[in-house]
């Protein structure tokens, strides 16, 4: 019995990964459920519009417990404006003045902080009439799906990308590869490219049965919406392919894509909303590639933004995509063939 | 085609060092060594798959070389078929040119009855000799075989050394590792490697004729640290003549290996 305790934990200390899971593991989540874990929304970017904009902006920080922040005042604003900023996400309530009473806008696509607004605002009483663009029920399944469609293809992209390329080196025939006369870009495309597909078609099929299933509106343009998929598709397929470049095994794959996965799920704010976490933890989620991916499906479908609004996770998507990818990628094709420079060199000298 | 002077290093560690082969075509050449010995790291060297530190390598082009990993090189959740319909395809063979390779390679290796057979649920022995026919399916100058019959049963060795030997009848250089000195005293050149260096090196006649010494065989070995056990009785090593009374054999390219290794030992 002693003999197979002191094996165990002999072979625990060398498996650092394992350890990781064990003592990293439960840390992360403390820290993360701690602090993260918070539906309560305290900072509420506002915007005042129309000839009462600065009266408005004084009664609403004014008022107790109140968590509005002002981030915009414009006496020449509307409705029209109100709906702008809403979709763009520059502000998350927009109150509308010059007329009785003033209507507050809210955006119902980020859930909580509508929950919070409309119950902060019911405290005005008739002061103001309250209206919830694009979630009018405030629906969770509206606001959960756009984010699980990312949660899935991260998913795909990462475990199972990682189990593929894996496999290869498992059984050895990754040294048959790098031999044979394909070169080192055709391999790794040709390993990606069915990966791709098939995660598109799981992005197309799980986003109609959103739609059908959950009646969750798609209010935007299906190219913006395809355009930022891609973009994320590749910064997912890519932490795939690294992981691959440094596990041995499929086990060990699985194992270090669960690191990946686990922050993305808590910390990139289709659970917990950004504005609920403190910044001493809120600055890893804008590391994470669904953060930007979030923003973008929500914004899409349940805001209908246009391309110029997601200008900045776009743009996020796009600097993540080529890092992680072409990094990947190349730490891949190292791994192919580290002999080949050398041989090709040889035959020249030759 | 030859190995000139490598050098391959691991970190600290030591792979190969000054190692010179050559591998003419038409002519098996064998590796041989221990575990550790450096077998498989001089045969990736010769194929790109390890960094070279010191030395050169000359092979021919990428599509002129046939390359069987250690464990066999065949794609398990893939039909036998659908395996020479890739490794075929990636060389450039397709259509006709392809089946009837494949037919002829498949029918040799006893393989044409188990063609839509998952390669995953073949037996080793099958396994290997496709791991042959897919390295060998496009006619390569050069073939290297890393250990193609370790653990194989006898039949399956000697179906897999028809394949190999009538691959270097058609003009194939083939360069093998095997750790089986049986194996090595078939081919025509024959490399001993012992914790990353060449301690012999030539034909397996020539190697057994410059052997320095004799070895006897005896039930009581004299010198135990120059005897090791063969069947009931003991091979001995004298380096001059042995004392009087004493059985002479005939030496193998085993016994001379092995003289070499303990020579090593003791220099060291």
């Amino acid at each position: 019995m002693r003999a197979m305790i002191l094996k165990e934990f002999r072979e625990l200390r060398r498996d650092h990964r394992t350890m990781g899971m064990l003592i990293g593991l439960p840390v992360l989540l403390l820290i993360v459920f701690g602090y993260a874990a918070n539906f309560s929304v305290d900072n509420i970017p506002t915007a005042t519009l129309g000839p009462q904009a600065e009266q408005a902006s004084q009664l609403i920080t004014q008022a107790a417990q109140a968590p509005f922040e002002v981030v915009e005042t414009d006496p020449a604003g509307d409705a029209a404006t109100a709906e702008d900023l809403l979709q763009r996400n520059s502000v998350d309530v927009a109150i509308v003045t010059g007329q009785n009473p003033p209507v507050a806008y809210i955006d119902g696509s980020s859930l909580f902080t509508a929950q919070t607004a409309v119950s902060a605002l019911n405290r005005f009483g008739d002061k103001v009439q309250t209206q919830v663009l694009f979630n009018p029920d405030l629906k969770t399944s509206w606001v959960m799906v756009p984010g699980i469609i990312g949660l899935i293809l991260t998913f795909i992209g990462t475990i199972v990308t990682s189990i593929g390329m894996v496999k290869e080196k498992q059984t050895g025939t990754i040294e048959q590869l790098a031999v044979m006369p394909i070169k080192p870009s055709t391999v790794i495309l040709g390993k990606i490219l069915p990966y791709f597909l098939v995660a598109t078609l799981d992005m197309v099929l799980v986003t109609v049965l959103g739609i059908l299933l959950f009646d969750v509106p798609f209010n935007g343009n299906v190219a913006v919406f395809a355009f930022g998929a891609g973009l994320f598709l590749f910064v997912v397929l890519g932490l795939g392919v690294f992981i691959s470049t440094i596990s041995q095994n499929v086990g060990q794959a699985i194992q270090t894509a669960f690191f990946f996965l686990m922050p993305q799920i808590l910390l990139s704010g289709f659970i917990f909303p950004l504005e609920a976490i403190p910044w001493g933890v809120r600055w890893i989620s804008y590391f994470l590639p669904l953060t930007y991916f979030t923003m973008v499906s929500q914004g899409v479908m349940l805001r209908g933004a246009p391309l110029d609004a997601l200008w900045f996770p776009l743009m996020m998507l796009a600097i993540m995509a080529v890092i992680v990818f072409t990094g990947a990628v190349l730490r891949f094709r190292r791994n192919l063939a580290p002999g080949d420079g050398r041989r090709r060199k040889a035959k020249a000298a030759a | 085609m030859s190995v000139s002077n490598l050098t391959v290093r691991f970190g600290s560690v030591t792979a190969l060092e000054n190692i010179t082969l050559e591998t003419p075509p038409g002519q098996i050449t064998a590796v041989v060594g221990g575990d550790g010995a450096g077998k498989s790291t001089l045969l990736k060297a010769m194929v790109g798959l390890v960094e070279v530190e010191a030395g050169t390598v000359q092979t021919p082009e990428r599509a002129q070389i046939g390359y069987m990993p250690a464990d066999a090189g065949s794609w398990a959740d893939l039909t036998v078929d659908e395996n020479v319909e890739f490794v075929g395809g990636s060389y450039g063979l397709a259509g006709t040119d392809l089946a009837e390779r494949a037919d002829e390679l498949l029918k040799r290796a006893g393989l044409d009855g188990a063609r839509d057979r998952l390669v995953g649920q073949l037996s080793g022995g099958m396994r290997n000799k496709l791991g042959f026919c897919l390295a060998t399916l496009h006619r390569p100058e050069l073939l290297i075989l890393d250990e193609p019959s370790t653990g194989l049963d006898p039949v399956s060795r000697v179906e897999l050394w028809r394949l190999i030997t009538r691959a270097a009848a058609h003009g194939t250089a083939v360069v093998l590792a095997t750790t089986y000195m049986d194996e090595a005293e078939r081919t025509g050149s024959v490399l001993v490697l012992e914790r990353g260096r060449a301690l012999l090196s030539g034909s397996p006649d020539s190697i057994v004729a410059q052997s320095p010494g004799v070895v006897v065989e005896t039930p009581r070995p004299q010198r135990p640290q120059y005897a090791w056990r063969s069947g009931e009785a003991f091979r001995e090593w004298w380096p001059q003549s042995p004392p009087p009374g004493m059985h002479i054999a005939p030496l193998t390219l085993e016994d001379v290996a092995i003289v070499a290794s303990l020579e090593g030992g003791e220099r060291a």
